[in-house]
């Protein structure tokens, strides 16, 4: 039992009981102290994680490697994102209770965990960790029905998910003998040889798996769950829990079922233009900039899922990266959106947008570099995530998914820079209420990143290349 | 050294002035062109005077170098050799007057004229890169430059719409001939590998047998290039089918078409093939043809020249007519005779044409003959000045114009080839009709009872000196330049005055025969041009009614004539109305309907479709369930599929 490789899960883990005991145990309202401290136990957990060798433990369970490393350091790098983005917004609307950063942390835990899994119980273990935590999350505003809503209707869905998952676990199970992801990858060695009931386990799987991701046709729940739920649980949905579920589809696909890839190839090209294609052309009649939000979420799931469909290292490695920038241009994007208050009450609509460069132009300008890179714009950091993942489809000769790739980035340019137009060229309203300082953080730090990504990628690019090449040992 | 003075001194006037015209005011941006234009006189005349007279050779100066591609190597280069340096003194003379006189022509204008005279030396600087150009691709240089700066001035007054019209007549006409040139160009690069003259000409007798494999059959190259070439002159110098665009040039200020008409311009045309002459020599085919189009084109502009009321009209017709006898005598090889009634040529169009400006001038911009008359008393130095330039292009003896025409319609007879007959008879006809229509005009604007309204009458006065002062000097060249140069230029010993710039094939005696031709031959031009005269003044002094008679009586004819055998209304026809159909389409089907259709159509659909995608998001959590369900249906059939 080698219980150190489990360390930063482990710390993470207690740290966060003990933040929960705190606040219980404290009379006075101690959410800023639990949210501080929060922080540092992600930054120690960080620290940790870096430290970790590559080895399983827990008897094959539970495995460390620069794969998993890479997908922790994101995960916390936007769970702390997403806490502090939520401070202020949680006190302005009146939800401002210590366990939220303290399920923000349980839900970090089960994504890492997720990150590690090397059987499909870790897999399911960890999904579910992660899921319980954000039901609860998306229902934080108990009084508010919406919220109320997005949290019921999420957490249906998901059960109804997690039984697709479930039921394709079990298939695999039973056609191949093992939940351990080497001595399924054995039972398929033979292409050929593959029953038809582990086809259909795998079929399942990937249902599963897709509707973490919200890629088309699992995607239905993230309208209305990103529209409903506080915003600041919303700009967690669209960071940290959309990694954990595709690093771990990656490491199923290409570890367990990595000898079956031609066909398992076909689904995710379907999924990935279904989401690419939804993803561009629902969100032309969003009003609501969340709304707006959650579709261009579903497109850029679906164009990380073009290396996915890729096959290959280099696919992986473009996934990576488009992830990496996805999660910094998601949490900028919505530190922005967060900041979106007038008179104290919040507003989402595209047309409160209106006029935004007058009355505060730091804020639109950032909100713009957001957009642009989202848009895949060069030099802005969102371009190498697309450029990585379409240059792998076409290395592997799929032009028709790079070019419809291409394409319908290029429809949702058209969204994208609407939200430009109506900042910067419309007739101004009122403006809003001023920004608190960790908004502004948040929001230049993301920022900066997007802007100057292009400056020096190659740390990124090689730690994104080190971590898809433990994938392919 | 001094010739480059005098190419680069109108380029340094016409950027100073461009540029600072504005910033110094209009009076010190025309003496700064008129001085630098000036010096260019001083040094082309001394340069002319100095390579004829004073024993300077032929040769080349390298100013710098312009492409090095390859093997492909091309200087800038001024050729001083006496075709360039003759041209080079007439260009700087005529253009230096013209500038003078546009002082006071222009000074009526509300605007500054800066941007006139900038593009006035400018003119005068292409035309002079053209005649001095060491290689076709400078001379194609300046005879774009010549093309730009016609288009400039033409379009001058850009606030009427007849004059943009014209300038972009004038271009495009342009245009199919200077393709025609470029392709010649192109073929004797391709024929000689060099487009440098003395590399051509050095090597003339080595390809004289080359063919090309066109139209089924083999044809010399030389007669290709020839006509290719000719094609392009016929362009520049307004030759039947292509010029249509000169009588329409004089919608720029007066000035412009003196300019044009006499020293710049239309005269490349013929500089062109006396400058390839060693090539034309051997292209005897090409070089009928350029008899024949010269010849048609004489007779042709003459004829319409005869029944124009527009004073400046009538002019324009006379140089495109006077142009077909410069191209007659170099279709016979006389070059010699060509350049010579170029030269003369220069003087009096120029005359004439600052003569009607003056007419002009002195009417308050009246334009149109029938509303002039009587007016000779008014305006005596106009009026002489004119006859003076009437005598010389009617062919009056010891007049500038009776010289070089005589000379042009000799070799023409002496040529004693069925084309140069053709050409001798247009000819002789065409110095009739140039006399009549000459009188024509001198009557109908100074004699007879004056048509003008009383308001207008009562304004003639005389020109400015600044504008009187060219047009005596160019009186005097109209008058002694004939008798002064014909001996050095056409006499039997031409070949000291053009040093072998000019080349004429051995066996080509035109220019000697010219010598021993008849004498009732040598007397015909002069007879016709006294008949044509005596016609005009029969027509307009003694009987007036009786041109109007004629005019009902054939009316047919007359509108045959004054519509100028339909050329314009042809070409419309032809070419404009399909070429604007066609834009039309393009814009109206092409342009509106499929490229900007096509994605207008796609954004709608696509905003049509987002809708459509967005209506099942309904909210209903069993929708949202079913729909996941059918998703996992469709995946796991496809899945069993592929298997």
């Amino acid at each position: 039992m080698n219980w150190a490789l489990a360390a930063p899960e482990l710390v993470l883990a207690v740290s966060a009981l003990g933040i929960l005991l705190n606040g219980v145990l404290r009379t006075r309202d101690s959410t800023i102290l639990c949210t501080v401290l929060a922080v540092a136990v992600c930054v120690i957990t960080a620290v940790l994680v870096i430290d970790t060798p590559t080895a399983t433990a827990f008897g094959g369970l539970f495995v460390s490697d620069a794969f998993s490393r890479y997908s922790k350091l994101l995960i916390l790098a936007g769970t702390v994102l997403c806490v502090v983005l939520s401070l202020d917004y949680n006190s302005r609307q009146r939800i401002s209770r210590f366990e939220f950063p303290v399920l923000m942390l349980l839900s970090a835990v089960g994504m890492m965990v997720m990150s590690s899994a090397n059987n499909l119980m870790t897999l399911y273990m960890g999904l579910e960790l992660q899921s319980l935590a954000v039901y609860v999350l998306a229902a934080f505003a108990r009084d508010d029905i919406r919220s109320a809503e997005a949290g019921l209707k999420y957490f249906v869905l998901s059960a109804l998910a997690s039984g697709l998952l479930l039921y394709g676990i079990s298939l695999a199970y039973g056609f191949s003998g093992s939940m351990d992801f080497s001595r399924i990858a054995q039972a398929v060695m033979d292409p050929a040889g593959v029953s038809a009931g582990l086809t259909v386990g795998i079929a399942f799987i990937i249902a599963g798996l897709a509707f973490k991701l919200s890629a088309v046709p699992f995607h239905m729940w993230t309208p209305d769950v990103y529209e409903g739920a506080p915003t600041s649980v919303t700009a967690f949905m669209s960071t940290a829990p959309k990694v954990a579920p595709f690093v771990v589809l990656l490491r199923v696909m290409f570890g367990p079922f990595g000898h079956v890839t031609a066909q398992w190839q076909p689904i995710i090209v379907l999924i990935s233009i279904a989401s690419m294609l939804l993803g561009s052309f629902a969100a032309i009649a969003q009003t609501n900039i969340k709304r707006l939000m959650a579709y261009s979420s579903i497109g850029h799931m679906g164009y990380a899922l073009v290396g996915l469909a890729a096959g290959t290292q280099t696919g992986v490695r473009g996934v990576l990266v488009y992830l990496l920038t996805y999660v910094v241009m998601s949490a900028g994007s919505f530190s922005c959106i967060v900041a979106m208050r007038r008179r104290g009450l919040a507003v989402d609509k595209i047309a409160d947008l209106s006029g935004l460069a007058r009355n505060d132009l730091t804020l639109a300008t950032l909100l713009a570099i957001f957009m642009f890179s989202m848009a895949g714009v060069p030099p802005l950091a969102g371009f190498f995530g697309k450029l990585l993942v379409f240059q792998a489809a076409v290395d592997a000769g799929m032009w028709t998914l790079a070019i419809i790739g291409v394409l319908t980035s290029v429809v949702s340019c058209f969204y994208y820079l609407r939200v430009i137009k109506v900042m910067f060229f419309d007739a101004s309203v009122a403006p809003f209420d001023v920004r608190s300082r960790s908004l502004s953080v948040v929001a230049l730090a993301t920022g900066a990143f997007t802007l100057i990504f292009f400056v020096y990628p190659a740390p990124f690019l090689g730690a994104a290349n080190q971590a898809a090449r433990a994938l392919f040992g | 050294m001094i010739l480059a003075v005098a190419v680069f001194a109108p380029l340094l006037g016409s950027v100073a002035c461009g540029v600072l015209g504005r910033a110094i005011g209009d009076r010190p941006a025309q003496a700064i062109t008129i001085l630098c234009m000036l010096l260019a006189s001083v040094c082309g005349v001394s340069a002319w005077y100095e390579h004829i007279w004073g024993g300077v050779g032929t040769g080349v100066s390298q100013i710098a170098d312009w492409i090095d591609a390859g093997s492909f190597r091309l200087n800038w280069a001024l050729r001083y050799d006496s075709l360039s340096v003759s041209m080079v003194a007439m260009v700087t003379c005529v253009a230096t007057l013209i500038h003078v006189y546009s002082v006071g022509y222009m000074a009526h204008e509300k605007s500054t004229t800066s941007r006139f005279f900038a593009y006035l030396s400018f003119f005068t600087f292409a035309m002079l890169m053209l005649v001095t150009a060491d290689n076709l691709l400078q001379l194609f240089f300046g005879w774009e430059g010549v093309g730009l700066a016609s288009y400039l001035l033409i379009g001058y007054w850009y606030d009427r719409p007849s004059a943009n019209r014209a300038a972009i007549k004038a271009m495009v006409v342009n245009r199919v001939g200077d393709l025609s040139f470029a392709v010649g160009i192109a073929l004797i690069f391709f024929s000689f590998g060099s487009v440098n003259f003395e590399t051509i000409f050095a090597s003339v007798s080595q390809h004289v047998n080359d063919t090309y494999r066109l139209f089924g059959g083999e044809i010399r190259s030389y007669e290709v290039i020839g006509f290719l070439l000719f094609i392009g002159a016929m362009g520049k110098s307004a030759q039947i089918l292509l010029h249509t665009w000169l009588p329409d040039a004089m919608e720029g200020p007066t000035p412009v078409s003196a300019l044009i008409h006499a020293a710049t311009m239309v005269t490349a045309g013929v500089f062109l093939l006396s400058r390839m002459s060693p090539l034309m020599e051997f292209a005897p085919h090409a070089r009928d043809f350029v008899t024949f189009i010269g010849a048609t084109t004489c007779l042709f502009a003459a004829t319409v020249a005869c029944v124009q009321n527009d004073i400046k009209r009538v002019i324009a017709y006379s140089t495109c007519s006077q142009l077909g006898y410069m191209f007659m005598a170099a279709g016979v090889g006389a070059y010699q005779a060509s350049m010579f009634h170029l030269l003369t040529h220069a003087f009096f169009k120029a005359l004439l044409f600052l003569c009607a400006g003056s007419v002009i001038h002195a009417l308050s911009d009246e334009q149109d003959m029938r509303r002039m008359g009587g007016i000779w008393r008014a305006v005596p130095v106009t009026y002489v000045t004119m006859w003076l330039g009437s005598l010389a292009l009617g062919g009056i003896p010891y007049f500038a114009g009776y010289w070089s025409k005589d000379a042009v319609l000799e070799a023409t007879f002496a040529a004693a080839s069925p084309v140069g007959t053709y050409g001798f008879v247009c000819g002789t006809v065409a110095a009739f009709l140039t006399a009549f229509y000459s009188w024509r005009l001198l009557l109908m604007t100074f004699h007879g009872t004056p048509r003008a309204d009383a308001h207008v009458m009562a304004h003639v006065h005389e020109s400015p000196v600044v504008m009187l002062a060219p047009l005596v000097i160019l009186a005097t060249g109209a008058v002694f330049s004939g008798w002064l140069l014909h001996a050095s230029l056409i006499g039997d010993h031409n070949d000291t005055y053009w040093q072998g710039a000019i080349f004429v094939k051995q066996g080509n005696h035109v220019l000697q025969q010219v010598e021993r031709t008849p004498l009732l031959i040598g007397l015909l031009p002069t007879v016709t041009g006294v008949l044509g005269i005596a016609l005009a003044y029969w027509f307009y002094m003694f009987n007036p009614a009786l041109p109007q008679r004629l005019a009902a009586r054939y009316a047919r004819t007359y509108r045959f004539l004054l519509n100028k055998w339909y050329f314009d209304e042809l070409y419309d026809f032809l070419f404009v109305r399909p070429a604007v159909w066609l834009a039309r389409e393009l814009w109206q089907v092409g342009d509106v309907q499929v490229i900007d259709g096509v994605p207008n159509g796609l954004a709608s659909m696509a905003e049509g479709g987002s809708v459509q995608v967005v209506r099942i998001q309904t909210g209903s959590i069993a929708v949202y369930a079913f729909t996941m369900l059918i998703g996992v249906v469709v995946i796991v059939s496809l899945f069993l599929l592929v298997r």
